[in-house]
């Protein structure tokens, strides 16, 4: 668990660094590794739980205890799902301005919308 | 609801004032011009049929129930005086207007503006509610604004019409928190059962406050020193909107609030002190400034401003005589100075200038108005026998009541009076005697141009004469209200020679031998450059605007990174914050959940990779290194119970490679163009970030805010959903709007690529 925290902080700071970085592929990397971070945060905080998915046995009535907590797995899964269709939208669209453009420095966009 | 609907029926109006000058031309004005007259025979109707002769009446129709906000109107004497004056005096101004602006051709844009200020100021003056009072409060200064503006072709007009609605507006956000703290306080939102909680209120430890800020509303919107410049700058209005401002509508509403106010906060030292001081300063300093004007117009504006001072600091007073002083003379100044205000604008479209200096005589050729405006200025300067001098000799009986020490407004009363009285022969009488002097030949007038003033100004006199009648109707009732309990009025022009009439006759000499001077005067004040709460209004201004630039060139700076800077400081800091202050961290929670020797592993993968993908120049490496970070994010759900996230997060994985391997020769080179010097910078925001964030993770298994909610989840899915994969169940069952949302982001974003990646011309 102190190797989750320290891999969700990690992944953060480099997402934030490719963030802040002025290539915008770089920025569409940034917005990767974020995704991956921010999924994981909501996972661990969650609570881990080894060898237990949140499924019901075929004959059980309801899921008995112990189960990893299904809530934050639904969520997680429709984070998931949007940042693919985010992402694919921001690759199209760095594709896109920097062909408009002639470039892909974000400095260089600067208060223009030509 | 039929009572609403009258009032509310003006705004509708104004949205067929267009189409009704189209269908009826030149007439369309006389129509429009009905519409304020029969109002008014509705409001005394209805007033004179009322089922209690001493009662109010309240009429409510539910508006935003949830929030409790009624449309509810309260009828009493307090405001059936204002409905009377602003549907009475908005009639003769909407005549007056007809041929005062005859060739304009905006003519139906303006009585559309005048439907809605007149409305509005009727929806304020017969509100029970506080936050509808509000809101009409805020559609007179909007409308306002717009007819100050009328004219918006000069820049004095687009800055007088921005002045007033600027300072009434902050006046107004003013008043609507004294008006919740109000309404808190009393624990209701009405006025009509907040009158009688006066002794909870002025008991309550946010008494002051709740009426200092209601009184900087009424203190904006009524002119009172030092937020009077607005008046006198909205000058430049078409003389129908100044006579229409000044008497009835706009300035009155701070007067109104302090009146309806008054038996809750009245009767306190902070409630004399405010009001005596603020209003009694800008009564005396108006009157004196009013007299030193040149334009027929300016002058009038102090002397309203003046005027207000005084009724002020009469409602401060709040004993008997003030109470009914007030109230009469709060009628009476309507009158004249709706009627000065027309002559003067008659003045200005016969002989071609507004300048004092520049005009005499006129009378032989205007001989209708000429007789309106003198007699508004008898009954401004308290000339025997109008409806002035009652209200004038109220109030210096008020003061003579007043308290030992507070006689001290007398004097006030007397000189600042002196000078109104000056400027009512100045601006009423002086124009239409003496030798012949105009720039332009006069020529004759319009007949609404004469007919409006004179009625008003007829009425002034005629009520002089005969005060019982609108004593009996309203003005008693009204005092009644005000006081907050009954109180015996007796209005007459002669009670007998006492120490008011000696204070009347002082008035009137006084005012003559200022009238004799004032010349003098003007020129002395003209002479000297005097700084006002105009300029500081521009100095403020300037102010403001520079912290505007200031504040849009260092956060506005137009870099993207420099935005997500700010914005990843401001999280973390909140964040960590939270962390340290409100959910301070508890490391034993982890103990249970040691991490194995492969996650270790599997972890240390990721990282490497995740530097990898940032310190490569090559974009297929990158783009790997950012799938094994996937992947790991993969291996990670499989390990710890999530099969459902393990298989949709390979799946997308999968894809987003595919993706970036599609479009790879299409991509842009991976350089770097950041110096040193801002790389580091950049690390160490994002390291900073990242510790917060891994404090976060920690500080999490300890903080449970709301009990679990997945149990819920756990006992029913498979007895309620039929399903035996619970995250499935929540996903297509449960929460299955979510994922309808869910289903159109992506379908947006399929739409927004496919159009992106379309055609190849760009």
């Amino acid at each position: 668990m102190y190797m989750m925290a320290l891999l969700v902080g990690g992944l953060f700071a480099m997402a934030v660094y490719c963030l802040l970085r002025r290539n915008l592929l770089k920025l569409v990397f940034g917005f990767l590794i974020l995704s991956h971070a921010v999924n994981l945060l909501i996972f661990t905080a969650g609570g881990l739980t080894r060898n237990a998915p949140p499924i019901a046995p075929s004959e059980a009535k309801f899921l008995a205890a112990p189960y990893a907590d299904p809530l934050p797995q639904a969520l997680i899964l429709t984070a998931i799902v949007i940042n693919f269709g985010v992402f694919a939208f921001l690759l199209a669209l760095v594709d896109k301005a920097r062909r408009k453009t002639g470039t892909d420095d974000s400095d260089a966009m600067k208060g223009s919308d030509a | 609801m039929i009572f609403a609907g009258v009032i509310l029926s003006g705004f509708f109006l104004a949205f067929l004032v267009a189409p009704l000058f189209k269908v009826l031309g030149k007439a369309a004005p006389w129509v429009i011009s009905l519409f304020p007259f029969s109002q008014l025979l509705f409001f005394l109707m209805l007033w004179t049929n009322r089922p209690h002769a001493t009662g109010e009446l309240v009429a409510c129709t539910q508006w935003v129930p949830g929030a409790g906000v009624d449309l509810c109107f309260l009828i009493d004497g307090l405001s059936m005086v204002f409905m009377v004056l602003i549907s009475g005096i908005g009639g003769c101004v909407f005549l007056y207007s007809k041929d005062y602006l005859h060739d304009d051709p905006h003519l139906d844009r303006f009585y559309s503006y005048l439907l809605v200020f007149m409305s509005a100021m009727l929806g304020l003056v017969a509100a029970d509610n506080v936050i509808s009072l509000y809101v009409f409060w805020e559609l007179t200064s909007i409308s306002s604004f717009l007819l100050i503006g009328f004219h918006p072709d000069t820049p004095e007009a687009r800055r007088a019409a921005l002045q007033a609605l600027l300072v009434t507006n902050l006046g107004g956000l003013a008043m609507l928190a004294g008006l919740v703290i109000l309404a808190e306080a009393g624990d209701s939102y009405y006025f009509s059962e907040l009158i009688q909680r006066g002794d909870v209120i002025r008991a309550h430890p946010h008494y002051s406050a709740a009426l200092l800020l209601l009184l900087t509303g009424a203190f904006t919107k009524s002119a009172q020193m030092p937020f009077h410049m607005w008046l006198p700058n909205a000058m430049v209005a078409p003389t129908p909107v100044s006579a229409y401002l000044h008497s009835a509508a706009m300035v009155k509403g701070g007067i109104y609030l302090v009146a309806r106010i008054s038996p809750i906060f009245g009767g306190t030292a902070l409630w004399f002190g405010a009001l005596t001081i603020v209003g009694g300063i800008t009564f005396v300093i108006a009157a004196v400034l009013g007299l030193a004007q040149r334009d027929v117009k300016r002058m009038l504006a102090y002397s309203t401003i003046s005027v207000l001072g005084m009724l002020m600091a009469v409602l401060g007073i709040g004993n008997e005589k003030a109470v009914q002083g007030a109230m009469v003379y709060l009628f009476a100044h309507a009158l004249y100075k709706s009627t000065l205000f027309m002559t003067g604008g008659a003045i200005d479209h016969a002989a071609g200038t507004r300048d004092l200096t520049r005009l005499g005589g006129l009378g032989r050729m205007l001989p209708l108005v000429a007789g309106a405006g003198i007699l508004a200025a008898f009954s401004k300067s308290g000339v025997p026998p109008t409806v002035g001098l009652i209200g004038k000799e109220l109030i210096y009986e008020a003061g003579l009541h007043a308290h030992s020490a507070q006689k001290v407004i007398v004097a006030g009363a007397l000189f600042g009076n002196m000078f109104l009285a000056a400027v009512a022969w100045a601006a009423g009488i002086r124009p239409f005697v003496g030798r012949l002097q105009s720039p332009e030949a006069p020529h004759a007038l319009k007949p609404m141009m004469w007919f409006a003033p004179l009625v008003l100004g007829v009425l002034g006199v005629a009520l002089g004469w005969a005060p019982e009648i609108v004593e009996k109707t309203f003005l008693h009732a009204a005092a009644n209200t005000v006081s907050g309990h009954p109180v015996p009025m007796d209005l007459a022009l002669w009670h007998g020679f006492n120490t008011a009439v000696l204070l009347s006759i002082l008035t009137l000499a006084g005012g003559g031998l200022l009238f004799w001077v004032r010349h003098r005067w003007r020129r002395f004040a003209e002479a000297r450059p005097w700084v006002g709460p105009d300029i500081l209004y521009d100095r403020l201004l300037s102010v403001l605007k520079g912290i505007a630039r200031l504040s849009t060139r260092l956060l506005q700076s137009g870099y993207l990174r420099q935005y997500m800077i700010l914005v990843w400081a401001v999280s973390a800091g909140m964040v960590s914050w939270m962390l340290f202050d409100a959910a301070p961290l508890s490391w034993p929670a982890f103990a249970p959940v040691l991490p194995h020797l492969h996650e270790w592993v599997i972890g240390s993968v990721m990282m490497a990779a995740a530097v990898f993908a940032i310190a490569t120049t090559q974009r297929l490496v990158s783009i790997l290194a950012l799938g094994v970070i996937g992947f790991g994010v993969t291996l990670f759900f499989v390990l710890y119970s999530a099969p459902d996230l393990a298989i949709t997060q390979f799946l997308v994985e999968t894809f987003s490679v595919i993706l970036f391997v599609l479009v790879l020769y299409r991509l842009p080179e991976l350089k770097d163009r950041s110096p040193v010097a801002t790389r580091v910078r950049d690390a160490l925001v994002a390291l900073a970030v990242g510790a917060v964030m891994t404090l976060l993770v920690l500080g999490s298994p300890s903080v449970q805010y709301y009990p679990k909610i997945s149990e819920y989840f756990a006992q029913v899915a498979v007895s309620a959903a039929h399903g035996h994969n619970i995250v499935n169940v929540i996903l297509v069952d449960f929460r299955v709007m979510d994922t309808l949302g869910e289903i159109t982001v992506l379908a947006v974003a399929a739409i927004g690529v496919y159009s992106l990646w379309r055609r190849e011309d760009a």
